[in-house]
C-alpha cells in the first residue's frame, strides 16, 4: 500500500529525511516512533504530498507522490499535528466543507457526514462552533476529516497528542476500530502507544531509519534485559549502602547494580538483569536473608531512550541538535 | 470549476460569519453615504446660485454628480481593500489548516481562485450599497445609465487587481496585519504614482503614471470603456494571481 525508498528531504541547512526506505502492507497499522525532530512529521508531509521529496520515490495507494499527487490526494486522509480546522464553523458545515474539497457531493456527501459523526462520536456537538470545543473534540473532529472520503490510507501525526488519559485511550479505540478499512500510519515519540495500537513499527532517529519491525519482537528485543527499581532499608533503621550493592551484585543473572539516592533509612538501587534470567525472586530473597527489609521492587519502564539504546548501540543523549527540523 | 466555488463559498461564509463583513459594509456605506450628501448638496447650490444669477447654465448629473462620486468610491475602495484580503491566506498559514487545503485533491489554482472571488464578491456587495444612493438620482433626475454601468464596471475591475494583489502579499507572511500593512502600503503607492505627471512629462514619469491604479480609472468614470485601461487592470489581476500560485508553490519547497 505504501512503498518508500531512499526517500531524502533536505532543506536549506539540514537533512530532516535522510535515505528512508519502508514499505506498509494494505490494512495494517504501523506506528512512526522517534523522538522530536526525528523527521516523522517530515516524512508525513512527503507522503502526503505536502512537501516534495528532495531524492527518493513515496508510492501511496499505488500513486507516486511526485508524478500523481491529486490521485495520491484522493486516496489519503491525513491528520496533522494541530487538526486544521476553521474554527469559526460548526462541526458538520466543516466536516461537510472537507467532503466537498475532498470530491464528494450531494447525497453521498451527506451520508459520509452522518457517518463519520456517528464514527467519531461527535455527533452530539455538530451544531457547535469548532472554536468553543474542547481539545478532545477537536481531535476527533480532526480525524473525521480525515477518514470523510474513506481514504485508503490513513496518515495520523501525534493524534493523540496533547490530550488526557481518558482521550488519548478513546482515541486509541477509534484508531484501532477504523484499522481494517485502511491502512494506517502514526507517528508517535510514546512507545506504549505503539505497542498498544500498532502491528509494526518504523523506527527513525535524526531523520535515520533505525529499525522497522513488529511489535512483538520489538518488546522481545526490549525487554530482553529487565531493569529493576529496589529500595530496602536496614531492620534497625541503618544500612551500609556499599555493602548492600556488593550484596546484590553477587545474585546470579544480575549484569550491574547502580546506587540511587542514599538515605539514612535506606537505599535505593537500580538492576539491571541479563537476557532471560528471572530475578525477581532472586533479588527478594536475598533481601530478606541479608536482614533488610524489601521496601519496594518494581520493573522500570523502558524508556524509548533506552530502546533506542539498544537498537542501535549509540547513545542517546545526544537527541538535542536533532530537534529543529519539526516543523 | 466546482472546487473555485466550494473554496468561494467558504471564504464568503468566513466574511459574513465573522463582523469583518459587516464592519467593511457599514464602514463604506457610511463614507460613501456623506460623499453623496456633500456631492448632491453641493450639485444644488450650484444649481441655485446659477439660476439666481439669472444665466442658467446647463447641469449635467453624469458630469458633475456621479462622475465625481465614482472616483470617490475607487478612493475610499483603496482604504477598505486591504482588509479584505490580509487573512486570506495568513490566516490559513497561522492556524495549520492550509495543510488542509494543500493535501486535498484541489489544484492551488482553484484554491486562489476561489479566494479571490470571494473578495471581489464582498466588494460587489459594497458597490450594490452605492446603488441605493444612486438609485435615487433616477427617481428624482434623468441620469444616463450607460456611463454609470461602465464606472462600475471600472470599479470592479480596479478592485479586482488591488484585491488580487493584495492576495498575493497574503500568501507571504503568517501574520494579518502584516499582509494588511503591506497591501495597504502598496495600494497608496499605486495611487500616488501618478501625482508625477503633475509637472513631469520626460519617459520615466510617464511609465510610472501609466503604472498607477487612478491613471487607468479616468476613462471609466468619464463612461467610456477604454480597451487599453481595461487591459492594464486584466494584466495586473493576472500577474498578482500568477504570483501567487508561484508564491504558494514555494510554501512547499520552503516551509
Amino acid at each position: 500500500m505504501i512503498t518508500v525508498n531512499g526517500l531524502t528531504k533536505r532543506y536549506a541547512r539540514h537533512t530532516a529525511v535522510d535515505d528512508i526506505s519502508f514499505s506498509v502492507a494494505k490494512g495494517q497499522i504501523v506506528g512512526f516512533l522517534g523522538p522530536n525532530g526525528a523527521g516523522k512529521t517530515t516524512t508525513m508531509r512527503v507522503l502526503t504530498c505536502f512537501l516534495p521529496p528532495t531524492a527518493g520515490t513515496a508510492i501511496v495507494a499505488g500513486f507516486d507522490v511526485l508524478e500523481s499527487p491529486l490521485e495520491v490526494k484522493r486516496r489519503v486522509g491525513y491528520l496533522p499535528e494541530t487538526p486544521p480546522l476553521y474554527l469559526e464553523m460548526s462541526a458538520a458545515e466543516y466536516l461537510s466543507f472537507v467532503g466537498q474539497i475532498k470530491g464528494l457531493s450531494g447525497a453521498e456527501l451527506a451520508k459520509r457526514v452522518d457517518y463519520v459523526l456517528d464514527r467519531c462520536a461527535i455527533a452530539d456537538v455538530k451544531d457547535k462552533l469548532l472554536g468553543k470545543l474542547s481539545k478532545g473534540y477537536r481531535q476527533r473532529v480532526g480525524l473525521a476529516q480525515a477518514i470523510i472520503h474513506n481514504p485508503e490510507v490513513l496518515i495520523l501525526d501525534e493524534p493523540t497528542a496533547g490530550l488526557d488519559p481518558k482521550q488519548i485511550n478513546e482515541t486509541r479505540d477509534l484508531i484501532k476500530g477504523l484499522a481494517g478499512d485502511h491502512t494506517i500510519i502514526l507517528s508517535t515519540h510514546i512507545l506504549p502507544e505503539v505497542e498498544q495500537t500498532c502491528e509494526q513499527v518504523i523506527i527513525i532517529n535524526k531523520g535515520k531509519l533505525v529499525a522497522t519491525d513488529s511489535v512483538d519482537n520489538l518488546q522481545s528485543r526490549a525487554r530482553g534485559a529487565e531493569t529493576l527499581h529496589l529500595e530496602i532499608s536496614g531492620r534497625n533503621g541503618s544500612i551500609d549502602p556499599a555493602a548492600a550493592q556488593r550484596r546484590l551484585e553477587q545474585i546470579a543473572g544480575v549484569s550491574r547494580v547502580v546506587a540511587k539516592d542514599q538515605r539514612q533509612s535506606g537505599a535505593a538501587f537500580e538492576v539491571e538483569s541479563r537476557k532471560g534470567s528471572f530475578t525477581r525472586g532472586d533479588l527478594a530473597r536475598a533481601v530478606v536473608e541479608s536482614g533488610w527489609d524489601l521496601n519496594e521492587l518494581r520493573p522500570t519502564a523502558m524508556s524509548l531512550e533506552e530502546i533506542f539504546l539498544q537498537l542501535t548501540g549509540t547513545p542517546a543523549g545526544t537527541e538535542d541538535a536533532a530537534v529543529k527540523g519539526e516543523g | 470549476m466546482r472546487d473555485v466555488l466550494i473554496i468561494c463559498r467558504k471564504e464568503l461564509r468566513s466574511y459574513f460569519v465573522s463582523p469583518v463583513a459587516y464592519i467593511l459594509l457599514a464602514m463604506f456605506a457610511i463614507i460613501f453615504g456623506f460623499f453623496f450628501w456633500n456631492s448632491l448638496g453641493y450639485f444644488v447650490y450650484m444649481g441655485m446660485e446659477s439660476q439666481m444669477r439669472g444665466q442658467p447654465m446647463p447641469m449635467n448629473l453624469n458630469e458633475e454628480l456621479i462622475r465625481p462620486l465614482l472616483s470617490n468610491i475607487s478612493v475610499v475602495g483603496l482604504f477598505l481593500i486591504p482588509m479584505i484580503t490580509m487573512r486570506l491566506f495568513a490566516e490559513e498559514k497561522r492556524t495549520g489548516t492550509i495543510e488542509l487545503l494543500v493535501t486535498s485533491p484541489i489544484s492551488d489554482l482553484e484554491v486562489i481562485l476561489g479566494k479571490w472571488l470571494a473578495a471581489v464578491a464582498l466588494y460587489g456587495c459594497m458597490l450594490l450599497l452605492t446603488a441605493i444612493n444612486f438609485a435615487f438620482l433616477f427617481k428624482y433626475g434623468h441620469p444616463d445609465w450607460k456611463p454609470l454601468a461602465v464606472g462600475y464596471l471600472g470599479l470592479l475591475l480596479q478592485a479586482g487587481a488591488l484585491l488580487a494583489i493584495g492576495t498575493f502579499i497574503s500568501t507571504l507572511t503568517k501574520n494579518q496585519i502584516v499582509a494588511g500593512a503591506a497591501t495597504f502600503g502598496v495600494c497608496l503607492l499605486l495611487w500616488v504614482l501618478e501625482w508625477v505627471s503633475g509637472y513631469e512629462t520626460a519617459t520615466w514619469a510617464r511609465v510610472l503614471s501609466y503604472m498607477s491604479v487612478i491613471t487607468h480609472f479616468e476613462s471609466f468614470a468619464k463612461g467610456v470603456l477604454a480597451t487599453k485601461d481595461a487591459v492594464y487592470y486584466v494584466t495586473v489581476i493576472f500577474l498578482s494571481l500568477f504570483l501567487t500560485a508561484r508564491s504558494m508553490e514555494s510554501l512547499r519547497w520552503r516551509s
